[in-house]
């Protein structure tokens, strides 16, 4: 459990005045009054502040917005320690906090890799003295991720660490995934795959089909990540173990957990904002902004990926936040580095994309977005509401009407890499609370 | 963005970065080109070959890969228009030194250009470099993308031997999948009126050939009775090793223009290739110099044709021409 750093002593709690609430319980117009500790003292109209204590507590206004427990990013790439030019955990925690969230599970794809208890501890240390979002931390599941060995899962799993994965790669060798897949449920700690096989994506640099062809791009095709989807939903039955598939991207890989799922198989999923917003078409432009693996697909992988999230078999999402300096941006398209900024964007995109149009409401952008993403990260009854008396407060107020452009030099990240430059979108966070104090205020982080 | 004075320019197109540039009618565009270059191929058969056209202006070579005789085809034809010229030959070395491509163009900026001519082993490279450049911009061959100077040379050649090529049948062979000179001439082709079929082993097409105005076959010996031209490519050895064919032998048994199978062809079929030739591979040693086999002529008119290019993309508006004492 985090709480900032400077949390007072003598903090005057908080009233969360006029918004509606939304959880998982349903949805009702309530105000939230918070507690000196950090945790929800009610919810209700006519809340009596003098009775809870809370006569002196700030008003955080909240007219117009909804009210709910804040986000949970299963995929964020925080770059430290190792690139801390493109990224700190400092800056990706208060990007994360602008974004709504109060909790994201940071990728081990750092240098060095997140494979021991020490890199664990000072990636943990940094999220806490940051006191921006509450950062746990992914663990590698092999050493160095270099796909060869297992790495010490049960020392990172005591700090814990709750979910592994070589995220950047996917593990390649059956054999060794199939003995982490057994391993890992030995510890009841889940292994999420970036499915990649190397052996069909080498060399490729976008999606492998009608605009890489016009283009002269050398391309991946879907089947390189359907085929480990298989892989591991097949290893999964054979080991009864978890598995969490990152970002998919392909309608055959949506089709492939929907089966796996109807079997009654342990497999979640999560998809990002861009594989639901964007297409390989935007590569038109050579503009390595729009390069990220997996790569940007058809129309058709689009639908399939809101027709997931909408019917289940996409249980969260998640927004593979990836940023990366500016000279990784500008190079040749087949040397630039891949990746896209997604925390900031990610509710207004979901907002835009999928609620507007109907593919889901908004309780259901929240499921996706917020408890079900907190299940899967194991932060139940941390992250992800109910909001009721004693439940810690962590949540976000947003606006879901409110219209803004987005602009990549106001981002709180320090890289700029956003394929949504001048993009008008719909949904913003007015206020964020972890623990019971505002990161966000007012739309401006407090620190 | 640069601090250069900005440079009088005019012309109907900016860039040259792929065959669609040359306007909503590519063909009319060809055209265009095709009777500019009329124009400077009777310029270069001058005793003094020159005209001050574009006098004044600086016409930059930013090559990434090495090219000569692209490179001095281009060079040749920005002297023969009284251009200033300078090369930036950027060798492998500089490019590891880690200077990136934004700063390497910005330098040029800075000094000065009217036009980079831009060749590059990544596809799109124009397209960036024409985001940072204030320049006109030409691509000399990007990846496999496209090469658009060399499919109008090749347009120009076939009209100076058959004519026009509405209705003209041609063959392209070989490696279309990392060709960008068979992307830029089925565009161009096409655009004519030519009927293109693209004759290569699945392994050597594109993953896709959605929206491609072309027909396709694996049989070249089918072919060979009905085309006007037999549009050769090469055919890199490396394939080899990316298992795309399993030797060089095979892929001269079926896609190779052998000496039988030139003979089957009439005589009047242009046998054309972009060079250089790998010859005994994808075209026989002496079929190259056959009398129908005008790689010579597309050399040649490559001059003509990139002075009509610039002049397109930098021309002042003033009548070029006469003689410069």
């Amino acid at each position: 459990m985090t709480v900032p750093a400077e949390t007072t002593p003598t903090s005057p709690g908080y009233l969360l005045r006029g918004g509606r609430v939304i959880d998982r319980s349903g949805e009702r117009v309530a105000d939230v009054a918070v507690a000196a500790d950090g945790t929800v003292a009610a919810v209700g109209s006519d809340l009596d502040l003098a009775v809870l204590g809370l006569a002196d507590a700030d008003v955080l206004d909240c007219a117009g917005c909804v009210v709910a427990p804040g986000l949970v990013d299963l995929h964020t790439h925080m770059r430290e320690p190792g690139a801390e030019e493109a990224e700190t955990v400092e800056s990706g925690s208060r990007a994360a906090a602008l974004g709504g969230y109060t909790a994201v599970v940071a990728m081990p794809n750092t240098t060095p890799a997140i494979d021991s208890a020490g890199v664990v501890s000072q990636v943990l240390d940094a999220g806490v003295a940051a006191g921006l979002c509450d950062v746990r931390v992914a663990g590698s599941i092999t050493v160095g991720r270099s796909g060869e060995a297992l790495s010490p899962m049960a020392e990172m799993a005591a700090l814990g660490v709750e979910i592994f994965t070589d995220d950047g790669c996917g593990v390649q060798n059956d054999r060794l995934m199939r003995r982490a897949l057994e391993y890992a449920s030995g510890l009841d700690v889940t292994l999420a795959q970036h499915c990649e096989v190397e052996a069909l994506s080498e060399g490729g640099h976008m999606h492998e089909g009608e605009w890489s062809s016009r283009l002269g791009i050398p391309g991946i095709p879907a089947e390189a990540e359907e085929l480990m989807v298989f892989r591991d939903i097949a290893l999964s039955r054979l080991t009864g173990s978890r598995v969490h598939f990152q970002h998919l991207s392909t309608a055959g890989s949506v089709e492939l957990v929907r089966a796996a799922k109807a079997r009654g198989l342990a497999v979640t999923a999560e998809a990002t904002p861009h594989h639901f917003t964007l297409t390989h078409a935007e590569v038109a432009s050579y503009d390595p902004l729009f390069k990220v693996n997996p790569p940007l697909r058809t129309d058709a992988d689009v639908a399939a990926v809101k027709a997931g999230l909408a019917d289940g078999t996409i249980d969260a999402i998640a927004t593979d936040h990836a940023p990366h300096p500016q000279e990784a941006k500008e190079a040749p398209f087949d040397e630039a580095a891949c990746g896209m900024l997604g925390l900031e964007t990610a509710l207004a995109l979901g907002i835009s994309e999928l609620v507007e149009p109907g593919v889901v409401d908004l309780a259901g952008l929240l499921a996706l977005m917020s408890w079900n993403p907190a299940g899967i990260a194991r932060l139940d009854g941390v992250h992800g509401g109910p909001i009721a008396a004693g439940a810690p407060a962590h949540l976000v107020v947003f606006d879901p009407e409110h219209e803004w452009v987005v602009d990549p030099s106001e981002l709180a990240s320090l890289s700029h890499n956003t394929p949504y430059k001048d993009r008008r979108v719909r949904g913003k966070v007015r206020h964020t609370l972890l623990g019971g104090e505002p990161t966000v205020r007012d739309g401006k982080a407090t620190r | 963005m640069s601090a250069a004075p900005a440079r009088r320019r005019s012309g109907p197109a900016r860039h040259l970065l792929g065959m669609s540039d040359l306007g909503p009618d590519v063909g009319a565009g060809i055209d265009e080109v095709m009777t500019l270059t009329d124009s400077f191929v009777e310029v270069n058969e001058r005793q003094i070959p020159k005209v001050p056209a574009l006098r004044g202006r600086t016409v930059v070579s930013l090559f990434f890969e090495d090219s000569t005789r692209t490179r001095l085809s281009f060079e040749t034809a920005a002297k023969r228009l009284s251009a200033d010229t300078m090369t930036f030959s950027v060798s492998s070395s500089s490019v590891k030194k880690g200077e990136s491509l934004r700063d390497t163009v910005e330098t040029i900026e800075a000094m000065g250009v009217d036009a980079i001519v831009v060749r590059h082993g990544s596809s799109g490279v124009p397209r960036q470099v024409a985001r940072w450049s204030d320049a006109a911009v030409i691509n000399a061959g990007d990846g496999w993308h496209e090469h658009p100077t060399q499919a109008l040379l090749d347009c120009y050649t076939i009209r100076q031997h058959a004519g026009s090529l509405a209705g003209k049948r041609v063959a392209i062979v070989g490696d279309v999948k990392h060709s960008r000179v068979a992307r830029s001439n089925v565009a161009a082709f096409t655009a004519l009126g030519a009927e293109v079929t693209l004759v290569a082993p699945p392994t050597l097409l594109p993953p896709s050939l959605d929206g491609w105005p072309v027909k396709v076959t694996t049989d070249l010996d089918a072919t060979l009775g009905s085309i006007d031209v037999c549009y050769l490519l090469r055919m890199q050895r490396e394939r080899m090793t990316e298992a795309l064919i399993p030797s060089l032998r095979e892929y001269t048994a079926g896609y190779g223009l052998t000496s039988r199978r030139a003979d089957r062809m009439a005589a009047d079929v242009l046998i054309m290739h972009p060079g250089p030739m790998n010859r005994g591979v994808e075209i026989a040693a002496e079929v190259a110099d056959r009398p129908n086999a005008v790689i010579v002529d597309q050399v040649r008119n490559g001059v003509a044709v990139r002075m009509a290019v610039l002049f397109l993309l930098l021309g002042s508006g003033t009548r070029w021409g006469g003689d410069d004492a």
